[in-house]
Parts: structure tokens; C-alpha cells; sequence
């Protein structure tokens, strides 16, 4: 018994022993296996964000090329004038009497046989409701009310402050949401999750509730209505998005031309000012600041309390008004020489390397000095607030080009603009944006948090600050706050706290780059501002999968994205193979591959861990680097007629040429003639030293199918070479020959990412 | 300093073949230099501000993923030697699973400290990853029945109240993927299989 029993303890013991060690060697494994995915998921997150945000890198090139274009296009013939005319005209204020054209609504007759959701004004909460409702059916409102609805938003916005309070005094309860990037399904998941708004349930909107999604329209709308329901609780911030630079490239403006066909130039025309009305930030019980991007060591909430917000039409174009631009002109005449002077004038960027201009922005005499051209000499600037100078000088240089276009030949005279008619004073208007006021503005709207103490230049997006956790610190003692509540940044969990907890992002737009990407999230703060987190992916697909399977669909997603990146700079990769070669082996070893890559694409991606899914075959640790760039080609090219390097030219520059071709549509109309379109690309390619001949580009031009009228469909050429999405599914097949599946991922304007 | 190479001279037939071969301190140095490229990236993917330090609760991440298949109790001692204040269960758990309301620790791992600690564990091949078939007998072990499957119920408790125990969420994404949905239960050999797949 004794024995017996203790031999059967013993087993037991051995027995349990064995199973912890065997517990313990699965668990080992298992979070091996996690840590694979972990980092997987993690290098799959950087390639969707580098490449996101060397999009946005382009944006500020582009601009470079405009400044670039009025430097050197003088145009000769009235076919080149009128072409410089329509691709500016964007440019000018909208006055008031064009914004009682624009917003005519009343003209606009609904047919009896519309059967989409009817708005009357003033609106009631049960009109949002069955707003919210038709738009979850796919319905369509009419651009009528669309129309009405922004004009009345409109007239509302306007008497907000730039800085709303809210307090949960009145609201018990509030609930904030980022980003949502044109996704109506998560909008309408969180009305569904949290409940409809209310005079006791407030919301606030951290802005970018446009672009990359496909019903950014049915979201303003929704948001829209709410805000004119239930003026006190609901309100909405300014976003980088909601400014009609920024809808031109990423996907508002085609959306809105694409489901408002005869109104949608009109729509887009209030929207521009509608977007300027917005407020700039919101304040919860003095405690809680809401704002899109962040701050910088420079954020001043008084300046920013008291500036006309609706003088700044967009951040990445600093424009003040043309009054000023003609005295400024004027002046620079009169203080003119000779002006056999065609080189760049001193205040435009030469060349790439930063001059060494003589300016300390920020100080009181530059505001001044920035509407003059003689200029106090002070520190040198840093290369991207230079860049913002240069933009500024542009709009100078837009004038000028704008005056020899309409007046060849006789731009010396003092010749009053053709604008002056509307450049009048309005009595008792503020005073013009300064360029700090301007800053302040687009530092809050495109700043990011940093670990790393201290402000400097956002090099990444091309504006705004990273600010280091003492550059909060010091804002929130210095107006008595609590934490900061931003958006602006996609993040994998729908929300992150950094700073101590003292700045949280919130992002709502779940699978911002593919399903299964990321999670979106809302807080809601009572009564004891603690933030309370609610996360949610607006997919019940990914549900489903396991997180194996999610995580290797969205690395599919992303390394399709990269290939197609890898193949856009195919000649250049094979330049800097060519310089890893000098044997002429044909053969590179793979690390000289990764050194290559990095140097071309500058995605600062860890090459190394990726190589085995972007080269299938590699022998003895080298790459035969031709065949690999030409198995490249193959998955890219959809014709056989196009060469190769041409498509790669196309790939590497669509985000750029779509954005082109919509400025010179100005009439929204999705047709841009052959000439126009032949100009164009001949700047353009001049300019980014294109090696493309034009007979090349007319003979493609002409190998789509167009009407034969020597009109180019923008749409049809662009999806013709796969540069964007196929048109949006709902019923409007493209005409394309080539249909393809393909998800146009990175800079893309349409679709989910 | 003894030269780098030897000759080694193998007579094929008639021909007589000279060929260069690598001392075993050649080799280190080769194994060395490309460890430290290795380490060096999947260093840096988690170094997200660029500053050459990651936060402590990544490095289990880091370390797995370079091959290694420590427990939570070696990586525990291996930072301790380290001299890095760690909760030992923290650790385990990538950043982007945690709950961040939880208490944690804050710590920064920095490059320069990272790299020799983790050369030396990839030359000393110390946490070996564990075989296909030792797996086996450990799930075989844990299959108190021998019958080829574990329940539901028995895989829990064994994950979660033994050994190092793993949390909830990682639980039920274990059972996600492994779980039969019609028996409920787990074919744990079947399991093993499809997850090695991965592990290319």
C-alpha cells in the first residue's frame, strides 16, 4: 500500500513533469510562429506606409514642376495661351456672386422618376436618419439636394469659430472619430455600434472624411446633415483632405464627376469653399484639444482662434489675395531694370540645392517682407520651408505667366488684370492670411507625434512637424490641458497613445490599405475625460481568416504594390545592378541587391527579409538581375504593344498624370483634347527628363479606342494602362478591352486603398 | 596574424585542382558579417523613429524571428544578463496585442548593446528551433488518450495553466487555426504540418 502508492505518486510526478515540459516546448514553438507573423505583418505595415507617403512626397514635387512650368513655358500661340488659361483657372477665389451661381439649386428640377432619398429644409433629424439609411442601400441623393444641402451647410459653417467648445456638461457623453477616408461602411457601423447622434450622444469628426474611399460624397452628406440637425453636438474639424489640391489627386473630385455627371463641376466648386469653412479644431471642457495632425513648437491657439480660416483655400499652396499679388507685382516692376532678365527670380528655387536665401520666417518683419520683394537678411532657411516659400512666389510667377497669356507682348504695361473686377474689398473683411497665420494652419493639420525630443520638418509628408513629446508638454501646460486627441495616421489597431498618454491618434477607416490591414476605432470621454477605446474592422470576411491567413492576404496586397514599384523604376534598378556588375557577369550577389533597391526606391524598407518574396530564383546567394527585371515586365504589361519601358514611364508618374489631366479638365467634363494632352506630356516629360518620344505618346493615345474626335477620355486612358482602378462597379462597366482585377494599390486615386 | 586561406589540393584523376577553402575563423567572420546584416534589419523594422533603439517589449519578436526558439524563461535571463528590468510576461507579447491600459514597464534596447548579445547567440546556435518530430512526441505526450487529437478543452488548459502559460487572444488564435470546426478537437499532427508550411 505504502509502496504502491508511493510508485503511483511517483508516475504522477514524472508524468506531470513530462507534460510541463512538453507545454513548455509547444509554447516555445508556438511563439516562434507568432513572432514570424509579427514580423511579417510589421514589414508588410511599412511597405503600404513608405509608399503612401512617398506619394505624398510627390505632391510637393509636383508643385515643384508648376513652379517649374512658369519659369519656363512662354506660351507662343493662342492655342498655348488658352491652354496655360485652362489650367489655371482653379486658381482663382470664389467670389460671392460665383457662389450664388454655384450653389443655384433651385433650377435643378427632380424627376418624378428619382427614387432616392428627398431632403427638405430645415432638416430634421429624421431626414439624416433616412439619409443614413438610403446611402446603406446604395442609393444616390440628387444633385439638388447635394447642392442644397451644402449650400445650408455652408451658411452654417461659417458662423462657427475656428476653435469649437464642447462640454460634457451638456453632452454626457462624446464620442470622437478619425479618418474615414471615404469608407461609408465604417461610418455607418459606428452609428450602428454606438448609436445615432443626439442632443445626448455628441460626436466629433477629426477631419479626412474624403479621398482613396469610394463614397466620400455620402459620408458629407451624412455628416453634413447631422451637423445641421443637431448644431450644439455635432461637429466636424478640418482635415489635409478636405482641400481640393489634396481631392484632385486622391480620388473626391473623380468620384464626385463620376456620380454627378451634369452637376459635379458645381458641387466641386462649393465644396472648395465649404472645406475652407470648416473649423480647425475642437476644445472638450477647456481640457481635451481635437485637432486633425498635431502641433508644433510654434502652435499658437490664440493666432489660430483669430485668423480667417476661409482665406486658407489650401495648405499645400499658400495663396493670399490677388489685390496684394498686383501691388506686389507693380512694386517688382517698378523696381525692375532692364528685364532682359528671364533667369528665375532670386526668391524661386533655383535648382535642387537649397540657396541661401535670406530669410528667418516666423519672425514679424517676414510676413511683411513675404508681399515685398526686399528682404531683411537674417538665418538661412531650411529646405522645405523653402519650399513653401517657393510655392508662395508661385502664385506670384502664376500672375505674371497668367498676364503674358492674355496679353502677349505687352506685359510691360501696367495692364489691369483681367480679376481686378472681383478683387474688391468686402467692408469689414479681416485681414489676409500672413504666411504665419498659414503655417499655423498646416502645421496643425499635417503635423505627426515623434518619440524623439524636440520639432523639426515633416520631410515624409512635405509639411507639418514631427513634435517630440516636451513640444507637447509644453502646449498642453501652456493653455492648461489635459491630452491631445489627433488623427492623420493610419495605425494597425485603430488607435495608439504616445507621449505619456498624452496624445492619443485615433483612425476609424478599418482595411485602410487592404482587408485585413488594420482596425478602426472612436473614443468616447464622459464626464471624467478618461478615454474609453471601442475597436471594430467594418469586414466580416476577415473575421473568418485566421490571423495567418489575414496577415499573408494583406502581404500579398503589399508586396503586388512593391512589385509593381520595383517595375516602375526598371531602368534605373538595372543602371545600379550595372554598377554591382563590372565583371558583366549578368550576376549580382543578393545583398548588392538590396543595396541596389534601397538606393533607387528610398522606401528605407528591410530588403533582406522581403528578398524571398520578390526573387523566386537565386542560386549560390546571386541573382541573374536581367531576367528578374523581365519577370517583372511580365506580371506588369497587360498589352503587347506597349514598350515596356513607356508603361514603366506611365506607372512611375500616373499619380502626377492623373492629377495633371484633372487641373487641365477644369470643365470637369472627363475629356481633354489630343492637343492638349500632347502639351502636357511634352512639358511634363521635359521637365522629369523623359526620354519618350511624342510620336510614341500620340500613337498610344490613339491606339485606345476614342471616339476618333481628337478627344481623350482621361478615365478610359488611364485604366487602359491599369494606372488606376477599373470604374466603380456599380453598374458602369468600363468600356475597356482590357478589364483587369487588379487592386491598384500605393498612390492611387480610386478604390479601397 | 596566420593567413585566411589554405590550399587544399585533391587530385582528380590527372588534374591537379587548387582550391581556396575557409579557415574556421575565416568562416566565423563570414557567418559574423552576415549575422550582423540580419540582425541589423530585423532591428531596425522595429526601430520606427530611426534612432537605433527598440522599445524591450519588441525584442522577444526580434529574437524569434532571426531563428532562434528561446522560452519565456530563457529570453527572461537572457535580458536579465543584459541588465534589462523586465516584466518576464510582457515580453512575449508583440506590441500590437497588448492591452494598453495594462501597467507596463518602459525600456529601450539600443543597437550597439542588441548586436554582440545577439551575435553570439546565433554563433553559439544556442535556442535552437525544435524539430518536426521532438514536437510531435510533445503533443503526443500532452494526448493522454494516444489517439491522435487533443480536445478543445485539454489544449487550453495545458496552453494556459502550464509551462509558460500564453494568453487568452494567443489561445484563441491557436485554436483558430488548429481547431477541426465539426469534432472540435485537434489533429495535432495535421496542425504541425500545415503551420511548418510557413516556415520557409
Amino acid at each position: 500500500m505504502g509502496s504502491s502508492t508511493s510508485i503511483h505518486h511517483h508516475f504522477a510526478f514524472q508524468n506531470a513533469e513530462k507534460a510541463f515540459k512538453a507545454a513548455i516546448l509547444i509554447q516555445r514553438w508556438y511563439r516562434r510562429y507568432v513572432a514570424r507573423l509579427e514580423m511579417r505583418r510589421q514589414c508588410t505595415w511599412s511597405i503600404f506606409q513608405s509608399i503612401e507617403y512617398a506619394g505624398q512626397q510627390d505632391q510637393v514635387k509636383l508643385h515643384d514642376f508648376f513652379s517649374y512650368l512658369m519659369d519656363h513655358f512662354t506660351p507662343d500661340s493662342h492655342q498655348e495661351k488658352e491652354f496655360l488659361d485652362r489650367m489655371f483657372t482653379e486658381e482663382r477665389f470664389p467670389q460671392e456672386a460665383e457662389m450664388e451661381k454655384y450653389s443655384d439649386y433651385e433650377s435643378i428640377e427632380v424627376p418624378d422618376s428619382y427614387t432616392g432619398p428627398h431632403l427638405s429644409f430645415p432638416l430634421l433629424p429624421d431626414h439624416a436618419t433616412a439619409l443614413v439609411e438610403a446611402f446603406r442601400l446604395k442609393q444616390q441623393l440628387h444633385a439638388r439636394y447635394v447642392l442644397n444641402l451644402l449650400y445650408e451647410a455652408r451658411k452654417h459653417l461659417a458662423q462657427l469659430p475656428n476653435i469649437n467648445r464642447l462640454s460634457t456638461c451638456y453632452s454626457e457623453e462624446i464620442t470622437v472619430c478619425g479618418d474615414l477616408h471615404g469608407q461609408l461602411d465604417d461610418l455607418i457601423f459606428i452609428f450602428y455600434k454606438n448609436g445615432l447622434p443626439s442632443p445626448e450622444r455628441a460626436y466629433v469628426f477629426n477631419g479626412d472624411f474624403v479621398d482613396r474611399g469610394k463614397d466620400s460624397i455620402e459620408i458629407l452628406m451624412v455628416l453634413f446633415a447631422f451637423m445641421l440637425v443637431y448644431p450644439k453636438e455635432f461637429h466636424l474639424n478640418r482635415g489635409n483632405h478636405e482641400d481640393h489640391l489634396m481631392n484632385l489627386r486622391y480620388g473626391f473630385t473623380k468620384e464626385v464627376m463620376q456620380k454627378y455627371k451634369v452637376h459635379g463641376k458645381k458641387i466641386l466648386r462649393i465644396l472648395q469653399d465649404v472645406f475652407c469653412w470648416l473649423p480647425l479644431a475642437t476644445l472638450i471642457d477647456e481640457k481635451v484639444l481635437i485637432l486633425h495632425g498635431g502641433v508644433s513648437d510654434r502652435t499658437d491657439l490664440e493666432l489660430l482662434a483669430k485668423l480667417d480660416r476661409h482665406k486658407i483655400v489650401s495648405t499645400l499652396r499658400y495663396k493670399i489675395r490677388k489685390e496684394n499679388d498686383r501691388q506686389t507685382e507693380e512694386k517688382r516692376k517698378a523696381h525692375q531694370t532692364s528685364s532682359a532678365q528671364t533667369s528665375t527670380p532670386w526668391f524661386l528655387p533655383q535648382s535642387r540645392s537649397p540657396p541661401s536665401l535670406p530669410f528667418h520666417l516666423g519672425s514679424d518683419k517676414a510676413h511683411k517682407a513675404s508681399l515685398s520683394s526686399s528682404v531683411p537678411c537674417s538665418a538661412l532657411l531650411e529646405h522645405t520651408e523653402l519650399a513653401w516659400l517657393g510655392r508662395r512666389s508661385v502664385d506670384q510667377e502664376l500672375e505674371r505667366c497668367q498676364q503674358r497669356a492674355s496679353f502677349p507682348g505687352i506685359w510691360e504695361k501696367e495692364e489691369p488684370l483681367p480679376q481686378t473686377s472681383e478683387a474688391h474689398t468686402v467692408p469689414g473683411e479681416l485681414p489676409e492670411p500672413t504666411l504665419q497665420e498659414w503655417r499655423q494652419v498646416v502645421d496643425i493639420l499635417w503635423s505627426d507625434p515623434m518619440m524623439q525630443e524636440g520639432c523639426k520638418a515633416n520631410t515624409v509628408r512635405g509639411g507639418g512637424c514631427y513634435f517630440g513629446p516636451d513640444v507637447t508638454e509644453q502646449l498642453l501646460q501652456k493653455y492648461n490641458l489635459q491630452f491631445l486627441i489627433r488623427s492623420h495616421e493610419c495605425k494597425p489597431e485603430g488607435y495608439e497613445f504616445c507621449h505619456n498618454r498624452k496624445v492619443l491618434t485615433i483612425f476609424s477607416a478599418s482595411n485602410y490599405y487592404e482587408v485585413g490591414s488594420n482596425r478602426g476605432a472612436y473614443v468616447k470621454l464622459g464626464p471624467s475625460l478618461s478615454p474609453y477605446i471601442v475597436q471594430y474592422q467594418a469586414n466580416k470576411a476577415t473575421h473568418m481568416l485566421t490571423m495567418r491567413q489575414r496577415i499573408s492576404r494583406v502581404e500579398e496586397s503589399a508586396l503586388r504594390a512593391l512589385r509593381e514599384k520595383l517595375f516602375a523604376h526598371s531602368s534605373d534598378l538595372l543602371d545600379e545592378f550595372k554598377k554591382h556588375d563590372a565583371d558583366k557577369t549578368g550576376l549580382i550577389t543578393l545583398t548588392d541587391w538590396a543595396a541596389a533597391v534601397e538606393s533607387v526606391l528610398h522606401l528605407g524598407l528591410p530588403w533582406r527579409m522581403l528578398r524571398p518574396q520578390l526573387v523566386n530564383s537565386s542560386m549560390n546567394n546571386t541573382l541573374e538581375y536581367r531576367s528578374w527585371l523581365k519577370d517583372l515586365a511580365k506580371e506588369q504589361l497587360s498589352r503587347e504593344n506597349i514598350q515596356s519601358s513607356l508603361l514603366e514611364t506611365l506607372y512611375r508618374n500616373r499619380s502626377n498624370l492623373e492629377t495633371i489631366f484633372r487641373i487641365i479638365d477644369s470643365d470637369h467634363s472627363g475629356f481633354i483634347s489630343l492637343d492638349e494632352f500632347r502639351q502636357t506630356w511634352k512639358l511634363f516629360s521635359s521637365h522629369m527628363n523623359i526620354d519618350i518620344t511624342d510620336d510614341c505618346i500620340c500613337d498610344l493615345a490613339r491606339s485606345i479606342d476614342f471616339n476618333k474626335d481628337g478627344h481623350i477620355d482621361i478615365n478610359e486612358f488611364l485604366e487602359a494602362f491599369r494606372l488606376v482602378e477599373q470604374s466603380s462597379s456599380e453598374g458602369q462597366a468600363a468600356d475597356c478591352p482590357q478589364s483587369t482585377n487588379a487592386n491598384d494599390n500605393g498612390c492611387s486615386s480610386s478604390g479601397a486603398p | 596574424m596566420s593567413s585566411t586561406f589554405r590550399t587544399h589540393f585533391p587530385t582528380l584523376g590527372n588534374t591537379v585542382v587548387a582550391r581556396p577553402v575557409l579557415t574556421d575563423e575565416a568562416l566565423d567572420l563570414l557567418y559574423h558579417q552576415n549575422f550582423t546584416k540580419k540582425i541589423k534589419e530585423a532591428f531596425e523594422v522595429f526601430d520606427h523613429e530611426s534612432k537605433n533603439t527598440v522599445d524591450v517589449r519588441e525584442i522577444g519578436t526580434i529574437i524569434r524571428s532571426l531563428g532562434c526558439c528561446p522560452s519565456e524563461g530563457e529570453l527572461h535571463d537572457l535580458l536579465a544578463e543584459e541588465g534589462c528590468e523586465v516584466w518576464w510576461m510582457s515580453v512575449s507579447l508583440p506590441l500590437s496585442k497588448r492591452f494598453v491600459e495594462e501597467l507596463e514597464p518602459t525600456g529601450y534596447i539600443r543597437y550597439e548593446k542588441f548586436l554582440p548579445v545577439m551575435t553570439k547567440v546565433l554563433l553559439e546556435r544556442r535556442y535552437r528551433p525544435i524539430p518536426e518530430d521532438v514536437l510531435l512526441q510533445a503533443f503526443e505526450v500532452l494526448d493522454s488518450a494516444k489517439c491522435g487529437f487533443l480536445t478543445k478543452e485539454e489544449l487550453i488548459k495545458h496552453m494556459t495553466e502550464e509551462g509558460d502559460p500564453i494568453s487568452q487572444e494567443e489561445m484563441e488564435e491557436m485554436l483558430s487555426a488548429a481547431i477541426h470546426p465539426h469534432s472540435n478537437s485537434i489533429n495535432y499532427k495535421e496542425y504541425i504540418t500545415m503551420m511548418l508550411i510557413d516556415e520557409n
